[in-house]
């Protein structure tokens, strides 16, 4: 089944304002970088793990969350974290390490985390996976409602947290979703070189639960997959995995020269940028106009502006507040 | 004093108690472990709690131990209040990640605007010839990460209030527990961990350390079973008019300096007892912790009876030879009555 044409423009829009968020940051982070690229410098400083590429995947499973939902996500966490509704001028302010980010500038990028939207981050390979089961059982043993996605990348498959946890949630019966998100490469090993099956759907069926294996990057069929799955984790028949087919347009972090790709690799994934391909099919498919959709471009331009001069203009932590919240506020 | 007062309880009981009686109050406490259930722990500490909370709330776990301490993480964030078990401790290597990356650390990479309420309790110790994986303590290494409080009591009393303020913090509590002091038979137990506990709920702080015995010459500092080891160390060196101080620390992390320092000051000798490994851990940080602050109360040199750092050998005479023992603490007072 198709999104509806409401849910539609909000995917095409969540993409456009996470590749824009993503582009602003790629400029941002090069700032205090140059000529001599040292990561500790500069606005942002630190690693940076850019999502342009993996969009489709956030907003086709996203759309069918609420904020009651848990989402867990890994080093690379923008385009879940915009999806899952995460609060964009305080994540922005984060990435910058800001004293209005999430956690006062001591998480960055790799460990956002919003409990009004129960969004949260590990920066380590696979171990979103425990929490987001553990976070399922807590829903189920309440009686509340509420499904935990883990999303994770298709290098995670072979980490022991991945087997542990499906088994874990397959054996309870938590209402949980793993979304792996295949971008055919753990850093410069690809896939193949690393995984012994083609496509990890089909780990699935060690645990006795369902799995899915989406072609194409697309987000209409991510968008019904996901549906299914979560559909089913609501009504109590437990949990689903699903891999979905993407790529990811930037290296693995800002700074890899990516020679380990093929040549020409890179130029045929821009050919099919999943965000032009969809705005077309909207145009094609008669769901939006031109304006319309160029409407909704400048609009998330100008949100994405606006979480910037948010960032840019708050104020540094103190450094000393380095010491505080590490165990809980009384 | 009623007579509930005169009852004594082994560590696993009180620790049984206090979860159970916790889990009667607040429904978000539920247990998680391997073996906790059906067997009532493979050290006793949650007897009985299958037999009144069920299935849903006792849980017995595949041996998965990064997924289910990864969950009770998840499930602490998401409101509930896990109480789970890494059987031995020193099966933490197939689950460090768990602990000191996601449990001790989202509080802080929230801001604090997350909870982590949850026990992770534990078994420690050798003395039992069970071989190098199944016998550390690893109090330091546990210590030593930022963002878990670390408890380890030598006696049932404590056990039981610390579990209680341990179930009720917000933050994660590693129970650290000596299976020596459990009151199993089969680990050959010390009986001075069997003493008289309340029958009703009440809490010990976490932080605080106790004077275990009074003394004016020397200061022991220890946990755990070394607790024990120092006082029948004290008792044989009161006997020739030395009058040792026994700290029990209780907690790790926070660890009570001012209580140590005080004590120090007025002996003037310290001995730190610690069965974990000698370098690099508890006994190095209490000495520093004396030292640092004023080293003009020392009159001597501060010892220390640790593990060599060697792993924990199988055989006995040579795991005995390796171990804490109320003897070595007397040995170490002579060096320092010999200056």
């Amino acid at each position: 089944m198709q999104p509806s044409l409401e849910q539609k423009l909000w995917m095409y829009e969540t993409m456009v304002l996470s590749r824009r968020c993503e582009e602003q940051i790629a400029k941002i982070y090069m700032e205090g970088k140059t000529p001599v690229f040292n990561m500790a410098n500069g606005t942002i400083p630190g690693e940076m793990h850019l999502s342009d590429g993996q969009e489709p995947v956030a907003v086709g499973v996203c759309a069918h969350l609420d904020a009651e939902d848990i989402v867990t996500a890994t080093h690379r966490p923008h385009h879940q974290a915009i999806a899952k509704g995460v609060d964009l001028d305080r994540m922005m302010a984060e990435i910058f390490g800001k004293a209005t980010g999430l956690s006062g500038g001591r998480g960055g990028h790799m460990h956002l985390f919003d409990p009004a939207v129960n969004f949260a981050c590990s920066g380590i390979i696979g171990q979103g996976l425990g929490p987001a089961v553990g976070a399922a059982l807590s829903r189920k043993m309440q009686g509340k409602p509420g499904v935990a996605v883990a999303f994770i990348g298709e290098g995670a498959t072979n980490q022991g947290a991945f087997h542990e946890a499906l088994n874990l949630a397959a054996v309870w019966n938590v209402p949980f979703v793993c979304v792996v998100e295949d971008n055919a490469w753990g850093i410069s090993v690809s896939k193949a070189a690393s995984t012994s099956v083609p496509r990890n759907d089909v780990r699935a069926a060690s645990y006795g639960i369902p799995g899915h294996y989406v072609e194409g990057n697309d987000p209409y069929r991510i968008h019904e997959v996901a549906g299914e799955a979560i559909a089913r984790a609501r009504a109590g028949k437990g949990p689903s995995l699903i891999e979905v087919e993407t790529f990811r347009l930037a290296g693995h972090f800002m700074g890899d020269a990516e020679g380990y790709r093929p040549e020409g690799e890179k130029d045929a994934l821009f050919e099919i940028d999943p965000i032009p391909r969809m705005r077309q099919r909207l145009l094609d498919d008669g769901d939006a106009s031109d304006e319309q959709l160029s409407n909704i471009e400048k609009k998330a331009e100008e949100r994405i502006e606006q979480a910037i001069r948010f960032a840019r203009e708050s104020d540094e932590p103190r450094p000393e507040d380095a010491l505080t919240a590490v165990f809980a506020q009384a | 004093m009623t007579q509930s007062n005169n009852r004594k309880l082994t560590i696993a009981r009180a620790m049984a108690e206090s979860v159970a009686q916790e889990m009667r109050t607040d429904d978000r406490v539920f247990v998680m472990g391997e073996d906790i259930g059906e067997l009532g722990g493979v050290y006793g500490n949650t007897r009985g709690l299958l037999e009144e909370f069920g299935k849903e709330r006792i849980r017995d776990t595949p041996i998965s131990e990064t997924a289910f301490i990864g969950a009770a993480v998840g499930a602490a964030q998401d409101g509930m209040r896990p109480v789970v078990e890494l059987m031995f401790v020193d099966f933490f290597g197939v689950c460090f990640d768990a602990i000191y990356n996601l449990m001790a650390k989202n509080i802080y990479f929230s801001g604090g605007s997350l909870k982590v309420p949850m026990v992770l309790m534990t078994s420690t110790g050798g003395g039992y010839s069970d071989g190098g994986q199944h016998s550390q303590c690893l109090y330091g290494t546990f210590a030593h990460l930022p963002g878990m409080k670390v408890v380890a009591p030598s006696n049932a009393y404590d056990a039981k209030g610390l579990m209680t303020a341990a179930i009720r913090d917000d933050s994660p509590v590693v129970f650290m527990y000596h299976k020596r002091l459990q009151g199993m038979g089969w680990l050959g137990t010390e009986p001075g961990a069997t003493v008289k506990t309340p029958e009703e709920s009440y809490t010990v702080e976490i932080g605080k350390a106790a004077i275990a015995r009074k003394g004016s010459d020397v200061t022991i500092v220890s946990l755990g079973l070394g607790v024990h080891h120092a006082l029948k160390a004290a008792e044989k060196l009161s006997e020739e008019g030395v009058e040792a101080e026994v700290v029990d620390l209780r907690s790790l992390v926070p660890l009570d300096r001012d209580t140590i320092r005080e004590s120090v000051a007025r002996t003037g000798r310290l001995i730190v007892v610690d069965e974990d490994y000698h370098s690099f851990g508890v006994s190095g940080e209490i000495i520093a912790s004396v030292t640092e602050h004023d080293i003009s109360v020392l009159k001597a040199a501060p010892r220390r009876v640790a593990f060599p750092d060697v792993p924990i050998p199988f055989e006995r005479g040579m795991e005995q030879f390796c171990l804490p023992n109320a003897d070595k603490i007397i040995a170490a007072y002579r060096e320092i009555e010999a200056g």
